[in-house]
């Protein structure tokens, strides 16, 4: 098998087991759709491990698979582009892929879609693998639309929920408010390079960086500022930035496994692959640099703290997704895309990691996610509570666990960066780290430790399996163990070659101004003075901060908060509301558009155009009315038209 | 060589006369299968146009030509281009459809049904071939025939009302057209389209022509805002009515303004492109609006059809060939798709007699299958990448932001829009708790339901996979047409 052979078989294969189950998986035994499906994905996975080895020997590939239309002199093809940046967002893909779908088997037991469920994870596979494999403009679009279609499929797959289909649709409207923007910058490609391929825009972007477009008024933009802001509109909206977020927090009403593998470790971070992978564009706009620098510190910072007072563990370990993704865009803001893209694989593992653990709590409690009927999960889960233990200390930044290299890299980045926004950026993600370790312990200390809150829950819900909590299957535990390694060992393993090494070789370009990378490696002195330096620095100290402030309030001192949120009284309100954005959005664009819509349908329509052309038909009934006489039925309406027709003919003749 | 164009339109009208011959009340079934292979034979008859047909030229092929009425120069003139020869194909294939949708559908009067859709189809391809003005004239009033049959006999209640309307709009804008025919046949002492290409105008005229062609063919596509007979034809119509309403009748205004307006009238095209731009858009972002909160599924896909069609004017006038290529796609796609979402609002209509939104919920629970299609032809709807109906609407975008990035911005709403009212629908129509007793009484589709679907399924999923076989058909023409726009006539 050649290597282009074995490009092909990484998505086709998972698309062909989600066809098959798809079609076929009401016909075939429950354990033939899980079967069918893993091994598909196993395949992709090792396949992926082969492309990867082989991309680490110096190997690339950039290729067209078929074309999809040629107009206008522009060749739009489906295609591959296989470099270090493709390669490792196919292993994470995979790999998460794969320990999702084993972790499905239990999670989903028990649900009548079983094999439904299991053909969309797949398909979803399948889109996803498309987007990082792409070596073209167009199929990253159809890639970016399709893992949005299946996350809509997803989050609503409890479809009877009125919950569930509500946090759907919001899903894809916000997901289509950036692809607006993202189609918008996929225009203004074509328009100034006249191209959809990845290799022939790069090369023309520092020709076209000083070209100007005028949009409004006598001002003249930057074509690349305008291009790459749109674009990360595109990016805004599936990474969930501010303000687009909001739908991310709701999508946890779709089923844990998919909360794991779609709104945490993969489609939420296409947005930071789409800005590594352009890369050679960006760059030549430190406007947008700038722009995303501070969207990002601001999503890393003020979603962070919504995690701090959330209730339902799930939620909790969402809002952590969106600070986490924006320290992902802190990192793109300050040029060091491959912190980035370092950090995205970390969280891909422990953040998985994190949904997968509270849906096996999710499991033993019989699905109740709320932390405040939880406590003292420890002795009964022990396994659960270990590897989330695992994940919340690199989620933390705890070293030497995996979270701590990545992050405390994007933290010495901000130091570095010369983008304007650096500033703030560095204030909120520093500060971002007391705030993660405040709720993921507060999470870890409701959950697992102190009394047992658990059996009055159950008993209220009417359970009547109100036995003690047991620890999840093997299906269930296993890819937590799995996902703990990766979690533990990936941090100190990659840093050198990641983001000291050559790793990304060409696949990431950086001009020499914003070169922060070159700050970070002239101070590297290897792993274990990186770890005593982290250990002697601020961010530690506060992440330590962050976890005795949870100890003490949620364990020592439990009916301190409650006194605390009291105190804070409006605050207190602005943080459960979410800074109120959902009210706004709901109200502006949901009401507003149906407002307008209501108004140019009663008076726009309804009133102003049909009453016009009812008075003129009210005109032409008159003289209908006389002429009935002559015809009878439908006949009359032609020959009278006819008539006038005849007249209108004449007429025209006379004058003209 | 066989004279494909001729047999295009007569085989599907003499096999509407010969349903109507045999076909008795009592004996539908006779009715219906002859019904069917009329249209089968149709079909067939037009598939040697898409097999035989030369990609490299642009100008007319499988011509026929032979004297009409020679006192006033009007010639049976037919041919196909890039352009046309889809459209037949959609037209044919349609009909083929319709005729297998209707088969238990139609109770009443069968064989007058079938045969009023076959005698449609054979005007409607003649509409797309002729190359002689008066015999286009002529197709494209008589459609207005059967369809008003179509409306006014076999639809809802308001049906009366609705094909009044229909018939009046739509006539009263193709009798200006008739007196710019004349005007050119009196300048030209031809009826040929060909000649009128080639005829010199001044601007002032073409603006005049302009005008009276702009009447008979906007309230065809429709444009905003002579839209509003199609919002209350389409919830009357039956089901094929409305299928081949969307699909075919709408694509006829569209392709007057490529055939005649473009080549006919360059300059004024030009000169009043702004116009046609800001209606298309108004078509795009108020009739998405409107759409959101219509209260009916009919009246809902009415809406999104016109502000798709939004995307055809906006990206012929755009006069790059994304645009016109992109406005081409779209019009294909449209066919597919619209054709699609009304096969399945039929599917719930034979059902529960219905298609108020509030009526259903939860239909997913009762119907996974037909749900599955529906979310399907959902997306395609929302013009979702992989599907046809993103082909269009992303060239047309991409033609406009290259146009003018504004342009393109207001064009690019739609994408939210779409998914919108779309999507909403499918929320409360499907999703959710089985609402009341009749949707807990639905059963599944039958095996006809589910190969009708399945067949527009294939159709939706091939093109937005792989375009490149429909725009490769019409990619010279469409270079040529272009380049004719592109030289002045004054």
């Amino acid at each position: 098998m050649t290597m282009q052979q074995l490009y092909l078989v990484v998505p086709m294969v998972p698309l062909l087991a989600s066809i098959v189950v798809g079609l076929w998986g009401g016909a075939m035994p429950r354990a033939a759709a899980h079967r069918i499906t893993i091994l598909a994905v196993a395949i992709s996975f090792v396949a992926s491990i082969f492309i990867y080895r082989d991309v680490m020997a110096g190997n690339s590939f950039n290729g067209d698979l078929y074309v999809w239309a040629m107009t206008g002199g522009v060749r739009m093809a489906i295609g591959f582009l296989i470099d270090p940046l493709t390669a490792i967002m196919l292993i994470v893909v995979t790999f998460v892929s794969l320990m999702v779908h084993v972790y499905t088997i239990g999670y989903m037991a028990d649900d009548d879609g079983y094999a439904r469920f299991f053909s969309y994870i797949c398909l979803f596979t399948f889109s996803m693998l498309m987007l990082v494999m792409s070596n073209n403009f167009l199929q990253l679009f159809f890639g970016w639309e399709a893992v949005g279609l299946v996350s809509y499929l997803l989050i609503g797959f409890w479809f009877k929920r009125p919950t569930a289909i509500y946090a759907n649709l919001k899903a894809f409207l916000a997901n289509r408010v950036g692809d607006f923007g993202f189609i918008l910058g996929i225009g203004l490609v074509l328009a100034y390079f006249g191209s959809m391929d990845y290799a022939e825009v790069f090369a023309k972007a520092p020709s076209i960086a000083p070209a100007t477009v005028g949009l409004w008024g006598a001002a003249q933009w930057s074509v690349l500022t305008v291009t790459c802001i749109c674009l990360f509109i595109g990016a805004m909206g599936k990474s969930a930035q501010v303000p687009l977020h909001v739908w991310l927090p709701d999508s946890m009403e779709g089923p844990t496994p998919i909360s794991a593998l779609i709104h945490a470790a993969t489609m939420v971070t296409a947005g930071i692959f789409m800005v590594a992978r352009m890369s050679p564009l960006f760059e030549y706009s430190d406007t947008a640099l700038s722009m995303i620098t501070i969207i990002g510190a601001t999503g890393a910072l003020f979603l962070g703290i919504l995690g701090m007072v959330q209730t339902d563990i799930k939620r909790v370990v969402a809002y952590s997704t969106l600070s986490q993704l924006g320290y992902m865009t802190v990192a793109l803001g300050v040029s060091a895309y491959s912190m980035g893209i370092f950090h995205l694989m970390t969280h891909a593992f422990f953040k998985a990691l994190l949904f997968l653990g509270a849906g096996s709590v999710i499991i033993a409690l019989h699905h109740d996610q709320d932390l405040r009927n939880m406590g003292g999960l420890r002795k009964y889960m022990p396994v659960t509570y270990w590897t989330m233990l695992v994940g919340s200390l690199a989620l933390c930044g705890i070293p030497p666990f995996a979270g701590f290299f990545s992050k405390d890299a994007i933290l010495e980045a901000t130091h570095l960066s010369v983008i304007p926004g650096r500033g703030y950026a560095a204030f909120a993600v520093t500060a971002g780290v007391f705030v993660t370790a405040f709720y993921t312990f507060r999470m870890m200390f409701m959950a697992f430790h102190g009394a047992p809150r658990f059996g009055h829950a159950a008993h209220e819900h009417g359970d009547h399996d109100a036995g003690p909590p047991k620890e999840s299957p093997w299906v269930v535990t296993v890819p937590l163990v799995l996902l703990a390694i990766p979690s533990i060992y990936t941090g100190w393993m990659y840093i050198e070659p990641m983001l000291v090494g050559d790793f990304f070789g060409k696949s990431i370009f950086v001009l020499p101004e914003h070169q922060v990378l070159a700050g970070f490696r002239a101070h590297w002195h290897g792993i274990t003075a990186f770890m005593l330096h982290g250990v002697m620095s601020l961010p530690f100290w506060l992440a330590l901060a962050g976890i005795a402030s949870a100890w003490y309030l949620y364990l020592v001192n439990p009916a301190l908060p409650a006194r605390i949120a009291a105190m804070a009284g409006p605050l207190t309100t602005v943080l459960l509301n979410n800074y109120y954005f959902d009210r706004f959005n709901e109200w502006f664009f949901a009401g507003g558009s149906r407002r307008i819509g209501k108004l140019f349908s009663n008076v726009g329509d309804g009133k102003i155009i049909e009453g016009i052309v009812n008075g003129s038909a009210h005109l032409v009934g008159w003289w209908g009315r006389m002429l009935r006489q002559l015809q009878s039925g439908y006949v009359y309406h032609y020959a009278f038209t006819m008539i006038i027709g005849l007249f209108a003919m004449l007429t025209w003749w006379v004058i003209v | 060589m066989a004279p494909y164009l001729s047999l295009a339109i007569w085989v599907p009208i003499l096999a509407g006369v010969a349903v109507l011959v045999l076909g008795r009340d009592r004996d539908a079934g006779t009715a219906r299968w002859i019904a069917l292979a009329g249209a089968l034979a149709g079909f067939l008859v037009t598939l040697p146009l898409y097999t035989q047909f030369d990609l490299t030229t642009s100008s007319m092929q499988f011509v026929e030509r032979s004297e009409w009425i020679p006192y006033f120069d009007i010639y049976y003139h037919l041919g196909v281009d890039g352009i046309s020869v889809l459209l037949v194909l959609l037209n044919s294939f349609t009909t083929l459809l319709v005729v297998w949708a209707s088969w238990e559908s139609i109770k009443v009067r069968v064989a007058q049904y079938m045969a009023a859709f076959l005698v449609m189809s054979g005007f409607l391809n003649g509409a797309f071939i002729a190359q002689d003005a008066i015999l286009f004239y002529v197709f494209f009033e008589a459609m207005l025939i059967p369809m008003y049959l179509i409306i006014g006999i076999w639809g809802g209640e308001r049906r009366v009302y609705a094909a009044i309307k229909f018939f009046l709009y739509t006539l009263l804008g193709s009798l200006l057209m008739l007196v710019a025919f004349l005007y050119l046949y009196q300048k030209s002492g031809s009826f040929a389209l060909a000649d009128w290409y080639e005829l010199p105008l001044s601007l002032q005229t073409q603006v005049l022509i302009f005008i009276a062609f702009f009447a008979a063919f906007a309230v065809k596509v429709p444009m905003w805002p002579v839209h509003t007979w199609l919002p209350d034809a389409h919830p009357e119509a039956p089901t094929g009515g409305s299928v081949v309403l969307a699909a075919i009748t709408l694509k006829i205004g569209a392709y007057g303004f490529v055939r005649f307006v473009l080549p006919i009238l360059p300059d004024a095209s030009h000169y009043l492109s702004g116009f046609i731009i800001t209606l298309s858009l108004i078509a795009i972002v108020y009739i998405g609006f409107v759409a959101i909160v219509q209260p009916d599924m009919k009246r809902l896909i009415a809406y999104s059809s016109i502000s798709h069609m939004g995307f055809v004017t906006l990206g012929f006038f755009l006069f790059s060939v994304q645009g016109s290529e992109g406005a081409l796609a779209q019009m294909l796609s449209h066919g597919f798709v619209s054709a699609a979402m009304f096969l399945w609002v039929g599917v719930l209509y034979d059902r529960m007699h219905t298609h108020l939104i509030a009526d259903f919920g939860g239909v997913a629970n009762t119907m996974p299958k037909f749900a599955a299609f529906v979310m399907l032809f959902s997306m395609a709807n929302a013009g979702l990448p992989g599907t046809s109906g993103f082909v269009g609407e992303f060239l047309v975008i991409l033609a406009a932001v290259k146009f003018n990035f504004w342009i393109g911005l207001v064009a690019a709403i739609s994408l939210i829009l779409g998914a919108a009212y779309t999507l909403w629908m499918y929320k409360r129509v499907l999703y959710g708790e089985v609402a009341n007793a009749r949707v807990a009484a639905l059963t599944d589709l039958n095996r006809r339901e589910f190969w009708l679907l399945a067949t527009l399924a294939a159709a939706v999923l091939f093109m937005g996979i792989w375009p490149k076989p429909f725009i490769d058909v019409m990619h010279v023409s469409v270079v040529d047409l272009l380049a004719h726009v592109a030289k002045s006539k004054l």
